[in-house]
């Protein structure tokens, strides 16, 4: 399965865990089954119409799903997926 | 532990207003949206007068109040109260009536507006009790974390793409710090840091330090007002990477008038990037505040190369609620920016440098700023820094023996030496 990487702000809702497997062939998909593990956590990762949040990034092993097929873009079971809070600059 | 500020009260979401602890956390647990220093103003306004902080050393911290840390501080004590500069030449070239350069390219101690982030970011991370810091960096923010973490003591980490201009480098690692270069764009950079601050609780300036960090942006607008004699310019025209320094401006502008420091005044905010990197302009010229970002960023100004920036957002409705406006320029008209300033004015600017006197250039031309009114352009950096950008294109020096024959058949011409300064 996939391996999700969860940021320090989200790792309240997952006992603290910083990294977890789950099942799905799409972003979309991996982030429905993560609500089913850890309940409220889409609700961190996405607005009211469903949207990835304005501040929320999410990395296919290494690169921004905004790039790619947004919450449509495939994944692989050995793909590494990253959740990054938007960061200030540099 | 330093006695809490009085004034300094929380840290707050920008989106949804939920109050947090002053500790080093960035994001807002419920809609990930930044948190930002909240401070009380009314406490401030009994104390803070011109006159007291006239009466201060000519430094940042004269207004410090203002900023968010608890105790005295004791990182970057020296830093800010540049210069800012009645640019009459340059004013004169553009054809406008009243220019000011603020000029961080001397700013205290590694020549970029960046000491005044770090400066206070370091300071709240000893309050904090952080004995490892480090940053995300296109180059001005590592020189600036590795200078200030050196003479405060603290060990530190700079983590820069790995292609940045030598001068960055080599003004990272002299001073002992860790540099690390990671191959990929600033983006990849960010977002790898924003894995290590969680993981090995180090304090990142600008990851879960951001919101102390951020704020020392503000300084900058402090001393404009300050310097051009307790007033708002009309316009201010300022370089975007991730939007911050614009953002803070605004901030700055918006909380001496509400202190009764200034009076009130219309004024607008401009924002200016590199066309090889303008996620911001672009969007901001469609008229959307949705900010796409830049896969692969192109261009020479390496320091505004910021592909997903994270202020976008707030620096688009920052230019909106002022009339202001955003415009990118491409790298030539970078490198004319550059000798722009440097031929009218004396100042040496490095990229970004050129793309805010190109930018200003062209907002003027196209009539977005009109002629007659008060203008500040930001410099924020010095030239030596990036000087592969403008190799080979400020001309060659000529070279002869050491003869006075030579010298008078090649160089000297009688006819220019009573010529003034070029228009």
């Amino acid at each position: 399965m996939p391996s999700v990487l969860i940021p320090t702000p989200l790792q309240k809702l997952t006992n603290h865990i910083d990294a977890v497997s789950v099942a799905g062939g799409t972003i979309g998909e991996v982030i429905d089954h993560l609500e089913k593990a850890y309940p409220g956590l889409k609700d961190r990762l996405c607005d009211e119409a469903g949207n990835v949040r304005r501040f929320v990034n999410i990395y296919v092993n290494g690169e921004d799903i905004r790039f790619l097929e947004e919450k449509a873009t495939p994944v692989k079971e050995s793909d590494e997926i990253s959740i990054v809070p938007a960061i200030a600059g540099g | 532990m330093d006695k809490p500020s009085p004034y300094f009260s929380n840290l707050k979401c920008r989106e949804c207003g939920k109050l947090y602890p002053k500790e080093a956390i960035h994001v807002c647990d419920f809609d990930f949206g930044p948190l930002e220093a909240a401070y009380d103003y009314s406490a401030i306004g009994k104390v803070l007068t011109r006159a007291l902080i006239e009466s201060r050393p000519h430094t940042m911290w004269r207004y410090r109040e203002l900023l968010p840390i608890d105790g005295e501080p004791t990182v970057g004590t020296q830093v800010g109260f540049t210069p800012l500069v009645k640019a009459d030449r340059l004013a004169r070239a553009l054809g406008v009536r009243e220019l000011y350069v603020k000029n961080d390219t001397v700013n205290y101690p590694t020549l970029s507006f960046k000491d005044r982030v770090v400066s206070v970011a370091l300071s709240r991370a000893r309050e904090l009790g952080f004995a490892v810091v480090a940053c995300a960096s296109t180059g001005n923010l590592a020189n600036s974390v590795a200078a200030n973490a050196a003479s405060a003591g603290l060990k530190s980490y700079v983590l820069i793409p790995a292609d940045l201009e030598q001068g960055k480098v080599l003004g990272s690692l002299v001073y002992g710090t860790h540099v690390v270069g990671i191959h990929g764009a600033y983006d990849q950079v960010n977002r790898l840091c924003s894995e290590i601050a969680g993981k090995y609780g180090w304090g990142f300036v600008n990851v879960n330090l951001r919101p102390y960090y951020a704020e020392g942006s503000k300084t900058m607008g402090f001393e404009i007002m300050e310097q051009l004699g307790w007033r708002i310019p009309r316009h201010t025209v300022v370089p975007m990477a991730s939007g911050s320094l614009l953002t803070k401006i605004h901030k700055a502008y918006g909380e001496f008038t509400k202190l009764g420091l200034v009076d009130a005044a219309a004024f607008s905010v401009h924002g200016a990037q590199a066309t090889g990197c303008a996620p911001i302009s672009h969007a901001m010229k469609k008229g959307t505040d949705i900010v796409k970002p830049v896969p692969k960023p192109e261009t020479i100004v390496k320091s505004l190369a910021i592909g997903t920036p994270a202020d976008g957002y707030y620096a688009i409705h920052a230019m909106r609620e002022t009339g202001g406006c955003a415009e990118d320029v491409t790298d030539d008209e970078v490198v004319e920016g550059i000798r722009l300033l440097a031929e009218c004015e004396g100042i040496f600017a490095e990229t970004a440098g050129g793309v805010t006197t190109a930018c200003a250039k062209r907002l003027i031309e196209t009539g977005r700023i009109p002629r007659d009114e008060s203008i500040v352009i930001c410099v924020t950096g010095h030239g030596l820094k990036t000087q592969e950008a403008i190799m080979g294109k400020c001309g060659e020096p000529r070279v002869i023996k050491p003869s006075l024959r030579e010298f008078e058949e090649q160089i000297y011409q009688p006819d220019q030496q009573a010529h003034s300064a070029h228009a």
